[in-house]
């Protein structure tokens, strides 16, 4: 089993008709996943990509049966699209779309809070999931990598790619971008809980960047609940303060939120943490070969 | 982007937050201006975008216009913690009765907003929140909510001001809010927030600090941008949309994702420790996950035009945008680059890896482009790098 997205999966788009949305619907649909419609209010009733295109989520679930939404419309459009999944009560919806300002964000989040939380949100500003062999929902280029039985969760896209690619041998039952947004959906704690419970995954690799506390509390989380090795990577030790390095969350402030900060969380909790991606690489493939 | 005080207080006026008259001066004749103009006592204030002003002795109080004209010429052209001061504000001076603190601002870690308020506002709010934590009352605010007068008046109590500041705070507080939403900001912060000896409760500093995801909806906030304290690196990149950031190096850097470009910065660093000089990286340059050739030439061209630049590395993972791809995109912009009159002459390492990796190495291979280098993987080529930028130096 993979976490949050599997084999049975159905996807539905919501922005499927412009230049991103189609390119990754095809994607999506060439690695394999169910991609089963469309969402684009002004053009319901057309067929784009050979797929049904719908006015609402609504109308695309109760159609189609869908129960994941990939969101790439763009970002002043984004707050009233997640707050439609939500409406609809989709259970995963994930939010590609880079750029999103922070108070539409923190309004979906505190909407879904309201409504009960039964959409799962993962991003903004993600590559989104990926269980290789069962499905792909978002931009993870599937042919990376392979099933096996490591899970990783990530605030990067690229270094997601990286460490997919490094272990593809080993294989992976779920790779997760959170995103690097200041708030975002689906936290490495959510992640990291999800990966404990499945009985296929093995053993975890987490990726985090400067700015925020997350790592910190994910070490936190790992000490008390997590008991499969945990091989992690952060970004950005070298990075200056008060400088944006191109996620609006990756932002060092005085002595918060550092890469050495975090590093020293995560090892003081027993994880090991690698110098760079390689070395984080090394570190996952000595655990798995030692199993 | 943050603002300057006096940029924060003419954005706190025009939602009818209380602030003290003031006019901001470039040069000495401009502050004796201003203090004539306001009358009686002022404070000249050194206008950076870092706190700490006051103690590092960059707000002072004057007099009268001459008084006014020598603290300035104190203060403009003092570096505050990496800050030159190049304009005052110079204000008429309040008569404080009481200080607080208020801001509103994004808690990350609980994805809400927050209210932080406290009676023991100035100087010292850190050292207060330290060492006296209940001192500093901290209320979150929901984003579908907000704030009204009533929850306005909540948190002001909690904070644990007087009852004869209150109506004046929670007022404060209510317009406060409005800026805090309407300008998508991600911080607002009056410290001190004074009781003044007429009984008014007014904003005596302002620190605000925008949301540039906003900026589709928030086209004034333009105007606001520190053009003169801009990188001039950085100023051409933005103009051609390359998401760059200049460091103090020599090892230029162009990468796809940011995640992997922070992490290609670390790793040259690293390798830079080995080798004398110890060259670490010159830029950050993301150019994101299509890498065609135009945008690969304009990041070679914004990394060639930096004189401290001594070598080139290439770190791109080909996932959506294959190997392949990424390399006729370099030899592409090297021919740009070269019709152009602006030919690669730096020493260019490239790793390459993903997705037909094999196939994007062997079309750079063929393409025998001068001084380009492949390796294989990230942390050998970045030694390589580091390594020319050694020697080149």
């Amino acid at each position: 089993m993979a976490i949050w997205l599997t084999e049975n999966s159905k996807i539905i788009v919501q922005g499927m008709t412009g230049a991103e949305g189609t390119k990754h619907t095809r994607r999506m649909l060439a690695s394999g996943a169910k991609v089963v419609g469309g969402v684009n209010a002004r053009k319901a009733g057309i067929t784009h990509e050979g797929l049904p295109v719908f006015g609402t989520v609504k109308e695309a679930m109760e159609q189609t049966g869908a129960d994941v939404s990939v969101v790439f419309v763009p970002p002043a459009a984004t707050k009233a699209a997640v707050k439609e999944a939500i409406d609809a009560e989709i259970p995963l919806c994930v939010v590609i779309t880079e750029g999103v300002p922070v108070h539409d964000s923190t309004e979906f989040w505190a909407y879904a809070t309201a409504k009960g939380n039964k959409t799962r949100i993962i991003g903004p500003n993600c590559p989104g999931i990926a269980s290789p062999g069962a499905s792909n929902a978002g931009i993870i280029p599937a042919d990376i990598t392979t099933k096996g039985r490591i899970g990783l969760v990530s605030k990067s896209g690229t270094l997601t790619y990286q460490l997919m690619y490094e272990l593809r041998d080993i294989g992976f039952t779920t790779a997760v971008g959170i995103g690097g947004d200041p708030v975002i959906g689906t936290t490495h704690i959510d992640a990291l809980q999800a990966f404990q419970d499945d009985p296929d995954t093995d053993a975890i690799v987490m990726i985090g960047e400067i700015g925020g506390d997350a790592e910190e509390r994910a070490a936190a989380y790992i000490e008390q609940h997590v008991t499969k090795p945990v091989v992690a990577y952060v970004a950005g030790f070298t990075a200056p303060e008060g400088k944006t390095m191109g996620h609006a969350g990756a932002i060092v402030s005085g002595s918060a939120g550092t890469a050495q900060a975090k590093k020293e969380a995560l090892e003081k909790v027993g994880v090991r943490v690698g110098k760079t991606p390689s070395e984080t690489a090394r570190l996952m493939r000595e655990i798995m070969q030692s199993r | 982007m943050d603002l300057f005080e006096h940029q924060a207080k003419e954005l706190f006026a025009d939602y009818g937050i209380p602030v003290p008259r003031g006019i901001v001066a470039h040069t000495v004749e401009e502050v004796r201006a201003a203090a004539e103009e306001l009358t009686g006592r002022v404070v000249v204030k050194a206008q950076v975008k870092t706190g700490g002003r006051g103690k590092a002795g960059g707000v002072k109080v004057a007099d009268d216009a001459a008084d006014a004209v020598e603290k300035a010429n104190a203060i403009l052209g003092m570096d505050i913690k990496g800050h030159t001061v190049h304009k005052v504000l110079v204000e008429e001076a309040s008569a404080i009765a009481e200080e607080y603190y208020f801001s509103f601002l994004l808690d990350r870690a609980n994805r809400t907003f927050l209210a932080i308020c406290s009676a023991a506002g100035g100087m010292d709010i850190e050292e207060v929140a330290h060492s006296t934590p209940e001192k500093v009352a901290k209320v979150p605010v929901s984003a579908l909510t907000g704030i009204d007068r009533d929850k306005a008046r909540e948190i002001a109590v909690a904070g644990g001001l007087p009852e004869k500041a209150l109506d004046g705070a929670a007022e404060l507080i209510e317009k406060l809010w409005c800026c805090f939403v309407d300008e998508d900001a991600t911080l607002v912060e009056v410290n001190p927030m004074i009781l003044s000896a007429d009984g008014q409760v007014k904003a005596l500093d302002g620190k605000v600090t925008l949301d540039d995801n906003a900026s589709f909806r928030q086209p004034e906030h333009e105007a606001y941008a520190d053009k003169a304290a801009e990188d001039p690196l950085e100023a051409k990149a933005k103009e051609k949309d390359l998401n760059y950031v200049k460091l103090d190096g020599d090892v230029g850097i162009i990468g796809n994702g940011a995640g992997l470009v922070m992490s290609t910065l670390d790793v040259v660093a690293y390798a830079g420790e080995s080798f004398p000089g110890k060259p670490s990286p010159a830029n950050f340059l993301d150019i994101g996950g299509g890498a065609s050739a135009e945008v690969m030439a304009a990041g070679l061209e914004i990394i060639m035009s930096d004189p401290s630049v001594k070598s080139i590395f290439v770190n791109v993972f080909g996932g959506i945008t294959a190997c392949d791809a990424v390399a006729n995109g370099i030899v592409a912009a090297f021919k740009l680059l070269e019709s152009r009159g602006e030919a690669v002459t730096h020493p260019l390492v490239v790793r390459l890896d993903g997705n037909n990796a094999q196939l994007g190495r062997q079309i750079l291979a063929d393409a025998a482009l001068p001084r380009v280098e492949l390796v294989d993987t990230m942390d050998d080529a970045a030694k390589r790098a580091a390594e020319l930028a050694a020697v080149g130096a």
